[in-house]
């Protein structure tokens, strides 16, 4: 089981929280302009990276805020979390170099 | 250039015996890579060997290769809870499982393999008035596509199951029962298929790791592996978790995310279970093994992982459902578990398609569930590259339907159990 530190609550059990997917992704401003195959790529189709993975958690049984994380999808290890809106914390080259 | 095996047959078998077991041969060669294929399979799994034999045996392509990065069927075939089942909602899956299905009744004759298919009939318990609706809704599909369905009552199930607790915190409405639905042994799939395929013809190749994509004018031309560039005309991409990264080689997305699933097996006991029962709104899937293991599948994790092994709360909580269902099993040990990667679209359904690059298919996408259908898998996807053009009962499986909206919804369809 993860140890996610929630920017607002500290270091809670991952039982606390939910997974919601991948973060940083913006709602077209023009949704009415969209082809299928633009709305299909924003509705459906994801990174999935064995890797480094930019994502978005909720505090579901805490503060009920959303807040994003970055994981390792192939270990699992937790680099970074954040509030929305803040900076995305950048990573060293060995952060990011971790092996898939 | 294939070596012919001798069948396998009670003969083989007392002929063996008498000689102490000492003379039997391996069951398929040690390929090693030529330099092109007419198709190269990526994945040695149940479905990339599957696809490789059916290839060979009816599309008539055996220049044929199988790439595998590890050892044969050692990914999710060597990973999955074993069941076999076609009562899907949607008429297209109910074509796709069907097929499989049948496949599977005639499949041990087929391969000259026995691959322990047994089809001993499967509960899909209900535990609320909503599962009741939804069985009754699923249940009438399925009868109404021909495939065997029966409603049985709380009585019933009681006869089926002894020592099931019906009255408890996920109390027993009633159930959906196919009695075509059973278990088959996993490794033996694979290791069916594989020896198949390679007398056949087809090349099997362990140890060889696809690290890219050789592609020309959009059009795919062969793969860069760990044992060197290997040439061909046709690519089939079959590697369930790790789709995703395949397809990024590609430089391509999927509408698919991958997730650790996890399974765990009892120490085996005498005979006590001779159904599968499962459990969908709790997540407690059981059968016993032929060896008299308790076979339990659990839900998968909710975040996106490769680790191969999965939170300890997902166990806790299918353990406690499975204790609460079956009070005689709470003092068994578990021997065992494990976890695998499962690639899941967001309509629970697979993909079996045409991709963005020419000559380059991909057959994945099938999530927490894709065991039971590994022959009629293997058999549309062989069919479909051969022809250029996908069979008519993997066409819905289109990746184009995450564009046009014309999903195959099985995920709300059947809550969670697929």
């Amino acid at each position: 089981m993860l140890l996610i530190k929630c920017p607002w609550c500290g270091y809670r059990d991952q039982s606390e929280f939910s997974a919601q997917g991948e973060a940083h992704i913006e709602r077209p401003e023009n949704p009415h302009d969209l082809d299928e195959e633009q709305w299909g790529d924003y509705l459906f189709f994801r990174k999935n990276p064995k890797g480094v993975h930019y994502e978005r958690w909720v505090h579901v049984h805490g503060c009920r805020r959303w807040f994003n994380v970055i994981r390792n999808t192939a270990t699992d290890h937790i680099h970074a979390t954040y509030r929305p809106g803040d900076p995305i914390p950048a990573l060293s080259d060995e952060e990011t170099d971790q092996p898939a | 250039m294939a070596v012919t095996p001798k069948p396998y047959s009670i003969f083989s078998l007392a002929r063996n015996a008498l000689n102490y077991h000492q003379g039997w041969q391996r069951a398929w060669r040690d390929a090693e890579p030529k330099r092109h294929y007419e198709v190269v399979i990526i994945g040695g799994g149940g479905h990339g060997l599957a696809t490789a034999y059916y290839l060979a045996r009816e599309c008539g392509i055996r220049d044929v290769a199988v790439v595998e990065k590890g050892w044969l069927g050692g990914g999710n075939t060597g990973r999955n809870t074993t069941i076999v089942r076609s009562n899907y909602l949607w008429d297209e899956s109910a074509g796709l499982y069907e097929h499989a299905m049948k496949l599977w009744e005639g499949l041990s004759a087929d391969l000259n393999y026995n691959v322990m298919f047994s089809q001993r009939g499967l509960l899909h318990l209900a535990h609320s008035v909503h599962d009741m609706q939804e069985i009754g809704r699923r249940g009438n599909a399925i009868y109404l596509n021909g495939i065997d369905s029966e409603f049985v009552t709380p009585q019933q199930v009681r006869e089926m199951v002894p020592f099931i607790n019906l009255d408890c915190r996920y109390p027993v409405h009633g159930a959906l029962l196919q009695k075509r639905g059973g278990t088959a042994r996993h490794d033996a799939v694979a290791w069916g298929y594989a020896r198949a395929a390679d007398n056949l013809g087809v090349d099997i190749i362990q140890n060889c790791e696809v690290t890219g994509f050789q592609i020309e004018d959009n059009t795919v031309k062969g793969v860069e592996t760990t044992r060197g560039r290997i040439g061909a005309k046709k690519i089939g991409c079959v590697v369930a978790g790790h789709c995703s990264v395949l397809a990024e080689m590609a430089g391509f997305r999927l509408p698919i995310e991958s997730f650790p699933l996890q399974a765990l097996v009892s120490e085996p006991v005498k005979p006590v279970l001779d159904c599968v029962v499962m459990s969908g709104a709790i997540h407690a899937y059981i059968s016993q093994s032929d060896k008299g293991e308790l076979v339990i599948g659990a839900g998968s994790d909710a975040y996106l992982s490769y680790s191969q092994r999965g939170g300890f709360d997902i166990i806790e909580h299918t353990v406690g459902s499975i204790v609460e269902l079956y009070p005689i099993f709470s003092r068994l040990k578990m021997l065992r578990q494990w976890g695998g990667i499962v690639d899941v679209t967001v309509d629970r359904s697979p993909l079996i398609s045409k991709t963005p690059v020419n000559n380059l298919f991909f057959n994945c996408g099938w999530g927490t569930g894709g065991f039971k259908a590994t022959p009629g898998s293997g058999h549309v996807f062989a069919h479909s590259i051969k022809a250029g053009d996908m069979h008519p009962i993997a066409e819905p499986f289109s990746i184009n339907r995450f564009n046009t909206g014309a999903l195959i919804d099985e995920g709300a369809a059947a809550a969670v159990a697929h």
